[in-house]
This record gives C-alpha cells, structure tokens and sequence, in this order.
C-alpha cells in the first residue's frame, strides 16, 4: 500500500471515515460512512463532492494547437468555441480507443482531462506525435467534482457567477480566493461543476462546499453506480483499445467535419477503420441492459439469444446494482443484429440463464443544464 | 451463539439451527442488494455454497456451516435484502438447517472469541 500516491485530501477522506482503496495508482476513498446507496441518492437528490485528483489534468500550448490534436482524436477541435469544453477520445491505429477524455478551448490553450490510469501513456502518446506543442502536465492542482440538482446553489455561494455558466461552458472564477478553472459538466448524469483547483487552497474549497447541508462527499463506488444509470462509459470497461468508437456506441462525439464528405475528415489514427464503420456500420454495440429480478450482472458475464443456445452473443461491460432505478443495471456489447431496445437476451449467472432486456440509455434522466 | 471464520452466526434449538451473518460481515460488505437463497428441502454438506450475497459491490458466497437439509429460508429477503443491513442479527436471517451432524459446533467461536478474531 506504501507506494500508492495520495491525493491532496487523503487527510480530509480518512478524518471523515472514508474506507480507502487503491485506484489506478492512488489511495482513494471507495465510500464514506453514508454507504454507497446512501451516496448515490444523495447526489441525485441533493449535492455530492467527489475527489478527483487522480486525474490527469494537461494543458496544451502553441501556435497551432487546435490543428495538432486533430491528428489525434476524431473530434473538431479547431471548431470548439472559446469557453467551451467537449468529449473526445485518443484513437489507435486500428480504431480502438485508447483513452477517453475532457479538452476546453481556454482561449490561448487547450485544458484536457485524461484518466488516471491512461495518464502516463496518454502523455507520452501526445509528447511522440504533437509537434510543435508545449505539454503541461498540472500537478500543482486538484480537481474537485461537485454535481447533484443543488449543486449551483451550493456553489453559487461561493461565487455567483457559476449560475450562468451552462452544460460543458468552463471559466477562470474565484472560489474561496483562489484561481479556479471550472467546468459545467461532470460524470453522474447531474448537474454540476468539475473544479480545478491549486493545492493549496484544495483543501479550503473541500470545507467550504461540505459545510453546506446539501453536500455529502461522495466515494468511488457511488460513482459507478451514478455514471452507470446515466449510461456513461468506463475506459477500460465499456471501452478500450480493441473497439471501435462506432462499436462503443459513441458515434454521437465524432462531429460531422471529421467524417467522410467533412472539410476535416479523417486524419486521426485508425481513420480508415472508423470512416467505414460510420458508413457501412459494425458488428456488435454498446448497449443498456436491463436484467430482471434483482440480480446485479457484473462485467463479463456473457450473453446468449436463448435460455438454450450455445453461441455467446455478447458480454457485460459494466453491471451492478442502480440506487435510483432500484435494480440492477448494466451496459454490454453485443451482436448488430440484437441491439435494438426491447430485445430479450439471457446473461447466464452462477450456471443459470437469467432474462435480461436490451434497453436504451441512460437509465436515468439527464439533468444537464443545457 | 457460535460463530464461524466466515463470519456466519448460528442459532441451535436442538438440531434446527438458524444461521445468519454477523454485523460486523454485514457493515463490511456494504449495502446489500441482492440476495439468493438455496430452495427448502435442498441437502447441503459442511462448506457447500448455500447463499449468494450480492452488495453494491461484489458477490459473496455464503457456505452451508454444518451437513444436514434446508427447512426454512428468509423469503422476507427476496423483496427487502438491506435486513441484513438493518439487523444482521435478527431479522437478517438466511436459512435454518436441520443438521445431521452437530459436531462442528463444539469447533466454532463464542462471542468473546469471535469478538478478539474481529478486533
């Protein structure tokens, strides 16, 4: 356990009773004493705090910036407004993904959130194949999630000018005296912030926001659960370096320039794999599961047509128990010819075949401000 | 009251015995969600798996603590598994075996054993 790193509020997770657990590299807190079903409805009702630190958080300089990063995701970049922050991923050669992420246009560069445990390789991807950009990696700062019907009230009382920010803006505001790069947007289907903030005052914008009845900290585990309902991948889980952005269901982050017929497409790694996916389609896709009874389907569980059929027609990716929906959820790939809604299909568990229907996503509403 | 290693209780009334697991099993696992039983008149031997536990998560197997046959099992868990939450102890019951060997009860822990195995 002694060579897991520590977030800056790895004090603060265990004076408030969090059980801590290793995460891509880091000691993070799993739950608090609320318990994760406590957790989850709390942030869907009320306000939650997530320590995200572990996160990689990148800044991206230079002339042509905007230009260069195209040649590494698929998304349109030089088309992304100051102040505004959008979902892409790295893609390989063959059109896997290789990580997904968060980038900002913040006017002279680009800010970008990479996970936790694609940090190391996403850097050095960058570093090999964005000529003439300067890479920053932030590591003088932590990053703080605060989502949950009430969080712009909450935070709005630190500065009221996060109210007229909207779904995916960002800004440079000042909470509690310090320089804070916020981002309407988050990981839980919620409104929310995403809040990158100097380590030294980290811990002073930890306490301010607690303070607040409506907010309770939230650990790891609520997180799954909420991003689960919200139909949010996992890198690593619901995606990963052997499928397709097509494949992964997130045809919808792949602007149209970027594609055949668009002034910009093509030119990203993999390019010839996912043009003609979009076009002609793929195989299998990433879909909601829904099992019956109460029986959570975890990751890897494998899906069969039939109570009898012998050929596997799918996998889990991510399955557990929804606080919300009150019964489990997953998401899976499965067959092309099996992925429309309503579909039955049967995840066998422990031996036995249970039913399990197809199901759009998310689970639960959003509750974007748009 | 004996306890197991595993963290199960058990409740002897002659050779009906009740078994259940511990609060302290319960608090660690975390909220549970899901919980399957094995069917009455299913015969078991000592460490079988009887019960699944699933909590928000992982699953958990709980193993049958004595050879003998199930008579009873807590349907009030099939539509409210957080009772094992609520009062491990009590209302959080499984199963009860009619055991065909009490013996290993002699080998499981009191409370005060139990107690310094979780300290």
């Amino acid at each position: 356990m002694s060579d897991l790193k520590q977030t800056v509020f790895h004090d603060l997770h265990e004076k408030a009773g969090a059980k801590m657990v290793p995460f891509a590299g880091y000691s993070m807190p799993v739950q608090y004493p609320l318990g994760v079903m406590k957790e989850h409805l709390h942030c869907r009702a009320a306000a939650g705090l997530f320590d995200v630190s572990h996160m990689g958080q990148v800044i991206l300089r230079g002339p042509n910036v905007a230009a260069a990063l195209e040649a590494l995701i698929p998304q349109d970049v030089i088309g992304l407004a100051e102040r505004r922050q959008r979902y892409g991923f790295f893609t390989n050669e063959t059109g896997g993904i290789k990580d997904d992420l968060m980038f900002a246009n913040r006017g002279d560069h680009i800010f970008m959130v990479i996970n936790a445990a694609c940090k190391e390789g996403d850097l050095a991807h960058m570093r090999a194949h964005l000529d003439g950009v300067e890479i920053e990696e932030i590591t003088d700062r932590a990053l703080l999630a605060l989502q949950g019907p009430k969080a712009e009230a909450v935070l709005s009382r630190l500065n009221p000018d996060v109210a007229g920010m909207r779904f995916m803006d960002v800004a440079t505001l000042e909470l509690v005296g310090a320089e804070c790069w916020v981002s309407r947007s988050g990981y839980t289907g919620e409104d929310g912030y995403e809040i990158s903030v100097p380590n030294a005052q980290a811990i002073a914008l930890a306490e301010a926001l607690l303070a607040d009845e409506a907010v309770e900290a939230i650990g790891l585990g609520a997180r799954d659960s909420l991003r689960l309902e919200a139909g949010l991948c996992l890198y690593g889980q619901d995606m990963d370096e052997g499928l397709n952005p097509v494949e992964a269901s997130l045809t919808w982050a792949i602007q149209k320039v970027r594609r055949a017929g668009g002034a910009r497409a093509g030119g990203f790694p993999g390019d010839d794999t996912i043009l003609k996916a979009l076009e002609t389609g793929v195989d299998r896709h990433r879909v909601g599961l829904k099992p019956e009874g109460r029986a959570p389907m975890r990751q890897a569980v494998p899906l069969f047509q039939s109570e009898d059929s012998s050929e596997q027609i799918g996998f889990v990716t991510s399955g557990g128990f929804g606080p919300t929906v009150e019964g489990p959820v997953a998401m899976g790939i499965v067959a092309d010819s099996l992925h429309e809604p309503g579909t039955v299909l049967y995840g066998e568990l422990r031996g036995k075949r249970q039913p399990v229907t197809v199901t759009s996503l998310p689970f639960t509403p959003a509750n974007f401000k748009r | 009251m004996k306890y197991t290693e595993e963290h199960e209780w058990l409740l002897a009334d002659g050779d009906l015995v009740t078994v259940g697991i511990t609060e302290h099993a319960s608090t660690q696992l975390g909220d549970i969600v899901f919980v399957e039983l094995p069917e009455v008149g299913t015969e078991v031997a000592k460490d079988d798996e009887a019960v699944v536990i699933e909590s928000v998560k992982a699953a958990s197997d709980i193993l049958a603590p004595l050879d003998g046959e199930i008579v009873e099992v807590n349907e009030a868990l099939a539509d409210n598994p957080a009772l094992v939450n609520e009062d491990a102890m009590g209302d959080g019951w499984f199963f009860k075996i009619k055991a065909s060997d009490l013996s290993p009860m002699d080998d499981y822990m009191d409370e005060a054993a139990y107690k310094k195995m979780i300290d």
